[in-house]
């Protein structure tokens, strides 16, 4: 047998640890549920799974998988990684290159069950992952692909409480990558405990995972829901990494009114949270409308840039100061709608109120 | 070994005869120092890179001094102190009764410590450009440390291994200036290739200099074949998906 028993489980995770500027300050925690940790490049995402893996140690904190505790700096506690059972699937697969794929996964199974059928096990794995006919390659004569179906096979075959995925998918070419994609979520569908999923893709996040928590600089923000956080961040780190394009920093004015100052202009908006810094608009949300009337901004066109399948335009407010960082917006048309906008042109933006999202 | 008392005649001026005893000492020599720097040297390599930072600097900065440092000068420090007067010598002569310098197996000494820094410094260089990923995969999935050693990290710095091992060896056959500090220069006991090239170029013995001159040559060239073909073998990329990707965020 192939797959645990579902049984509630759960990880809890605290724990910071300082490389001189950079400070890993991460607390989350999670069920028997898909978790995607997302960030930018170098915002302490794998290093977060080597801590909770035990590669790396953390300077203080707690890490608590199904009740065991695998690391407590309080109580001195810290299991090596061979005590940890957990599965970490790392970017380039780390299959060891000196074996087969079948001793690659023997290694495993030989020492994880010692009395049980090893030969019915692999031959099991070999079928779930499809890599039979593969099993006396090495790893440099299979596909990424094939590399990642056995390196997962490799994990599972430990049966772990908990699995963590690298980004998985970030060295595939699109084709594979989605292939690859339906599989992992079969896979995660099969495997009853909890998976960590480590992304800077959203789009790859929106489709395979529950729950996300952002990380930004190190730092970890609140689990959300994943249509949550897309559909409304709380954060400037979160709004960029759920994709939206245009930003201003804002200064609010009173009930509903907020000014967008890298716009230069007054703009109503849905209920107001505190401490709102920044204002962002989804590009596909700002549409062309005729002169005058609240929430409307004039705008110059920069530029006109034919995308694939739509049209980009990329405006400047009249009123802005010349082209800093935020002042300029990124709007996102249908080729339809965007027939007849020329660069230097003049125009009329409208944004409405609830597609405004407040961030902090 | 020979009996002694046909050394001298063979070494008489002009001798068409050839004394194979240089080649058979060196090569004696230099394996018995080789199969020491081969596993000490693997072990300071894989000890060394776990020390912290300042240890390691200064750890490494010992273990490779030989490399830098003139041969005599490491034959002086042997001299003084496994020499008959020297603080290690004196006490094995005292002990065992036996001298440990001026004997064939002096050069052994001489030879360990000049050539330990090639093996080293090559093995830890396999070892730092060794994949760490497959050490910390191999971790989690609860193999043995002594597994991932053996079977995963060794397998895979093979070839610098080799490389380095070849290196070592062809060091110490070419071994002199240490070497003939501690054992000097005695026909059919301690004599060396090295050696015996030396002294026959004192004596004037230009014809049978060359002839031991050739020999080093052909030793030579075999031993950079040998380490050109490792190393090309070592720099051919293991898997595609490892260049593209350094793991680290």
């Amino acid at each position: 047998m192939i797959w645990r028993r579902k049984i509630k489980m759960s990880v809890c995770v605290r724990i910071k640890k300082s490389f001189g500027d950079f400070v890993l300050d991460v607390e989350f925690e999670t069920g028997n549920e898909v978790l995607a940790l997302l960030g930018a490049s170098g915002c302490g995402k794998s290093m977060t799974l080597k801590c909770i893996a035990g590669i790396v140690r953390p300077d203080e904190g707690r890490i608590v998988l199904d009740g065991r505790t695998l690391f407590d700096s309080e109580k001195h506690i810290d299991l090596p990684p061979q005590k940890r059972h957990l599965g970490l699937l790392f970017q380039n697969y780390a299959l060891f290159p000196n074996m087969t794929v079948k001793e690659n996964i023997m290694s495993v199974l030989t020492r994880a069950e010692k009395n049980s059928d090893c030969e019915s096990r692999f031959a099991s794995l070999s079928q779930t992952f499809y890599f039979r006919g593969l099993e006396d390659h090495y790893p440099s004569q299979l596909s990424g692909g094939q590399q990642q179906r056995v390196a997962l096979a490799r994990i599972i075959a430990t049966d772990p409480a908990m699995i963590m995925l690298d980004e998985p998918l970030s060295a595939l070419d699109s084709y594979l990558r989605w292939q690859l994609e339906q599989e992992l979520v079969d896979l995660f569908e099969k495997f009853s405990g909890t998976v960590i999923y480590v992304s800077h893709n959203r789009d790859e996040v929106y489709r395979m995972c529950g729950k996300v928590c952002v990380m930004h600089k190190g730092k970890s923000e609140d689990v959300r829901t994943v249509k949550d956080l897309f559909e409304s961040p709380k954060t400037l780190a979160a709004s960029l990494l759920s994709g939206c394009k245009n930003y201003s920093r804002a200064k609010v004015l009173g009930e509903g009114r907020v000014r967008a100052l890298d716009w230069d202009t007054e703009l109503e908006c849905a209920q107001i949270p505190e401490k709102v810094r920044y204002i962002g608009v989804r590009a596909h949300y700002i549409k062309p409308c005729s002169a005058g009337g609240a929430n409307v901004i004039k705008c110059k066109i920069l530029r006109v840039t034919e995308d694939v399948f739509s049209t980009v335009v990329t405006l400047l407010p009249e009123n802005a100061s010349e082209a800093r960082g935020f002042s300029q917006i990124r709007m996102e048309l249908s080729k339809q709608e965007a027939a007849g906008l020329k660069t230097g042109n003049l125009i009329s933006v409208r944004v409405d109120p609830k597609d405004i999202l407040l961030l902090s | 070994m020979r009996p002694s008392g046909l050394s001298d005649s063979m070494y008489r001026i002009g001798a068409d005869f050839m004394d194979w005893f240089p080649l058979y000492n060196s090569l004696r020599v230099a394996a018995i120092a080789t199969f020491i720097t081969f596993f000490v040297g693997i072990f300071a390599a894989e000890y060394v890179a776990r020390t912290p930072r300042l240890v390691k600097g200064l750890l490494d900065c010992i273990l490779t001094l030989p490399l830098v440092l003139p041969p005599t000068v490491v034959g002086f420090f042997l001299l003084k102190t496994i020499g008959p007067f020297g603080p290690v010598g004196s006490r094995v002569l005292a002990w065992f009764g036996f001298q440990m310098t001026m004997t064939w197996y002096s050069a052994i000494f001489a030879t360990t410590i000049v050539s330990f820094p090639l093996m080293y410094r090559t093995v830890r260089g396999a070892f730092e450009s060794f994949d760490k990923t497959l050490l910390y995969s191999g971790q989690t999935l609860g193999l043995s440390d002594s597994f991932l050693f053996w079977r995963v990290k060794m397998p895979n710095c093979k070839q610098g291994i080799l490389a380095g091992t070849v290196l070592a060896f062809a060091r110490a056959l070419g071994e002199y200036g240490a070497t003939t500090m501690v054992t000097g220069y005695i026909p059919g006991r301690t004599a060396t290739i090295s050696t015996t090239v030396y002294q026959l170029w004192r004596e004037g013995n230009d014809l049978l200099a060359y002839k031991w001159v050739g020999i080093n040559l052909i030793i030579s060239a075999i031993v950079l074949i040998a380490v050109n073909m490792l190393e090309n073998k070592y720099r051919q990329p293991v898997s595609s998906a490892r260049d593209d990707l350094e793991a680290e965020d």
